[in-house]
């Protein structure tokens, strides 16, 4: 029987031999291409299969359904239109000409979320944990959305914000992972005051209408901030509703239509925005006094007609006349139009270009890993959009774009079934952005 | 009053109810645009909403009588879901405008405000409504027996009344008054798919209030939870939902079955 042969080295030195190199290791350098990145949130094992899951919610029941079935046709578009190749996935620069994204098809699901944070949330949790999203978006109430971007956080999901208004989404509630396109209540604010002063003048008296909730009191002190600093208007106060629990008005409408001002800003949005000004015109209130919308919501002008927009000012996302002068706005239009048989409203716009938005940043980054992605989106990487040029700051993940300012268009001005509005004004995004970030802190490290 | 007379006579708890006042609303919206007349679209909601009320009574409700009430909740909550959805895959999600008529469009100074003489011309149809009603109720034969009925359905069952025919009208008549509370309504808020789910919860509100099944009581609830809520909403507006259901809870803790019921009614 053949002895085993003795080694030279023994366990034991084995061992010490071991330790000491882990020892060593915190003080060796590592290129970090080399070193196995680390796993954040559903990557990468929500990147492994050949195609990535995108969770959508957006509200297809309550106030704000209209607005809400815009804004998923717009994630439709996008997304056919990423996994073909078509529309604006063909221009823009990092990935045209390609289908799907870094190779890998897109799909994605669509939750209703009533207009409310928690089936919203129920939703995009199991989208998150199920289904592995590897992104997730699609919101219409600001409540929604600051729900839903802290979801994003605390799973360290990548969220493209959709619909919100509020100056808390990339203010005291902004987030790491959470990025916001539509402008907030200040940037409106601020594109909607200079207009408001020539068309309605200096020092004059309004009353609000606000329904109860962030979105409602965000568009209310910055419309009241810019109007008193810079025009002298003065604020009699404001009638405050409960959010989604109201129909009628008129207790609030009549303490309006009383109250002795001049013009009459009206907070409400989606549903609530066109039962309020219809019963708003039976109360009598535009005899008296002029309305603005600071933020009209989509269908406003359809829903309601021509004979109670006509003349009303306020501010949009997109309105789809952007296409008459911007050659990325006429893709958007009409490959929408030609799909869906009308010209898309903001909602629509919002989800598409927010795509289009994360595909560029991806493509980019050449991987899903969040934090490329959202090292991406912060450095401030310049992309042409319908609106024109867009990008992010990093200290608070707020887009730097355009501010349509829009008047309602009387019957007689209208040229097709779709034209309610008239741009007034384009103001550019760095002239409205807040210089504070309203009170985000934006956390330098993922 | 359609679901107080429904709930009262036939012991069935209508969640289907919101989703007929919507189904009424949309009725008369349609009428509406091809005739361009109010009372057309009044009369067409009413008429539209008693058909679809029979077919669901003959086609659904007729089998639940003797189930218990959560299966009854559950059809009726089920079927308002289809009716909701059904609307919403013909109109779409937009809210639809029915303008107030031309002969109330215009607004009426009372001195202390001015008011639309649409809400005043409002009061006036309900008033004669619930008149009619009243009549039906208190001074016909059907009226006999569906109060019979709400008191004693076994003793009206007992005495040879064709029962299934009385429920049958009066799911009918219940659904019919949905249907004309959605039209009327339909020019002060707008007409959306969802717009029956406050309608809904209030109704409850104002029956548990004024008693299961008892006219005046539907009456009087109704005019209580309008003051509540209104007033509520005067000094503080996210309130006036809390202020509804804690003056419920009142009436439900002082008298239990409610201001104007009978006790021990089934």
């Amino acid at each position: 029987m053949a002895q085993r042969k003795k080694t030279s080295v023994s366990r034991r030195r084995v061992l010490q031999g071991a330790a000491a190199a882990a020892g060593t290791l915190p003080f060796i350098h590592v290129p970090h291409s080399l070193a196995a990145e680390e796993a954040i949130g559903n990557w990468p094992t929500g990147a492994k299969g050949s195609s990535v899951f995108v969770g959508v919610t957006t509200p297809l029941t309550g106030p704000y359904s209209a607005d809400g079935i815009d804004h998923l046709k717009g994630y439709q578009l996008a997304i056919e239109h990423l996994n073909e190749g078509k529309g604006l996935a063909a221009h823009v620069p990092s990935f045209k000409g390609k289908k799907g994204l870094l190779g890998k098809k897109i799909v994605y699901k669509n939750a209703d979320t009533q207009t409310q944070p928690n089936p919203a949330i129920q939703a995009q949790t199991n989208f998150i944990t199920q289904d592995k999203a590897i992104m997730i978006a699609g919101s219409l109430s600001s409540a929604v959305a600051i729900a839903i971007e802290k979801l994003a956080q605390r799973y360290k999901v990548l969220n493209m914000v959709g619909c919100s208004g509020a100056n808390e989404t990339t203010g005291v509630d902004c987030q790491k992972f959470a990025f916001r396109s539509q402008p907030s209540a200040y940037m409106a604010a601020k594109a909607l005051a200079p207009v408001l002063g020539k068309e309605i003048g200096r020092n004059k008296k309004a009353i609000y209408l606000v329904p109860d909730y962030a979105y409602g009191h965000s568009v209310e002190h910055s419309t009241g901030e810019f109007t008193e600093k810079e025009l002298g208007w003065k604020s009699l106060g404001s009638q405050v509703y409960p959010f989604g629990k109201t129909t009628d008005y008129s207790s609030y409408l009549l303490n309006i239509a009383n109250s002795g001002a001049d013009v009459f800003v009206n907070v409400a949005f989606g549903g609530e925005a066109v039962a309020s000004i219809k019963q708003a015109k039976q109360f009598g209130i535009f005899d008296k006094m002029k309305m603005v919308v600071p933020n009209i919501s989509a269908f406003q002008g359809k829903e309601l007609g021509p004979e109670y927009m006509g003349g009303v000012y306020g501010t949009m996302d997109f309105w789809w006349t952007l296409s008459e002068t911007n050659p990325m706005a006429k893709i958007f239009v009409d490959t929408f139009h030609a799909k869906f048989n009308y010209r898309p409203s903001w909602p629509a716009h919002i989800a598409y270009t927010q795509m289009m938005v994360w595909a560029d940043a991806v493509a980019r980054a050449k991987t899903f890993n969040p934090a490329k992605v959202i090292a991406e989106l912060e450095a401030g990487h310049k992309l042409q959009m319908p609106l024109g040029e867009v990008w992010y700051r990093k200290e608070d993940h707020q887009q730097v774009r355009a501010v349509p300012v829009v008047v309602g268009k009387t019957k007689a001005e209208m040229r097709n079934e779709d034209d309610f509005f008239k741009i007034v004004g384009l103001t550019p995004g760095p002239e409205v952005m807040p210089p504070d970030f309203l009170g985000c802190k934006m956390p330098t490290s993922i | 009053m359609g679901l107080t007379v429904i709930f009262g006579a036939l012991g069935v708890v209508n969640f289907a109810h919101g989703a007929l006042y919507a189904v009424g609303a949309y009725a008369g919206f349609v009428t509406y645009e091809y005739t361009d007349s109010f009372v057309a679209a009044m009369a067409a909601g009413a008429i539209f909403v008693l058909i679809v009320g029979i077919v669901i009574e003959r086609g659904l409700i007729r089998l639940y009588y003797q189930r218990p009430p959560e299966d009854q909740i559950l059809v009726t909550f089920g079927i308002g879901i289809v009716l909701v959805e059904g609307l919403r895959a013909i109109f779409g999600g937009l809210n639809r405008n029915l303008p107030a008529p031309s002969w109330a469009a215009s607004i009426v100074n009372l001195h202390v405000t001015l008011y639309p003489i649409y809400r005043i011309d409002v009061l006036v149809i309900v008033a004669v409504v619930l008149a009619l009603l009243y009549v039906v109720l208190y001074r016909t034969r059907l009226g006999l027996i569906v109060r019979a009925g709400i008191e004693d359905q076994l003793m009206v069952n007992i005495l040879g009344i064709n029962v299934t025919r009385t429920f049958l009208t009066v799911f009918g008549l219940g659904a019919m008054a949905a249907g004309f509370a959605g039209v009327i309504n339909a020019p002060i808020v707008t007409v959306s798919p969802d717009m029956g789910a406050d309608v809904l919860v209030q109704s409850f509100v104002v029956i548990v209030i004024g008693g299961v099944g008892s006219f005046w009581g539907a009456v009087v609830g109704g005019l209580i939870a309008g003051e509540i809520l209104s007033l509520a909403a005067m000094i503080d507006p996210a309130y006036s939902d809390v202020m509804l259901f804690a003056a419920m809870a009142v009436v439900l803790i002082l008298r239990p079955q409610g201001l104007f019921g009978v006790q021990g009614r089934q």
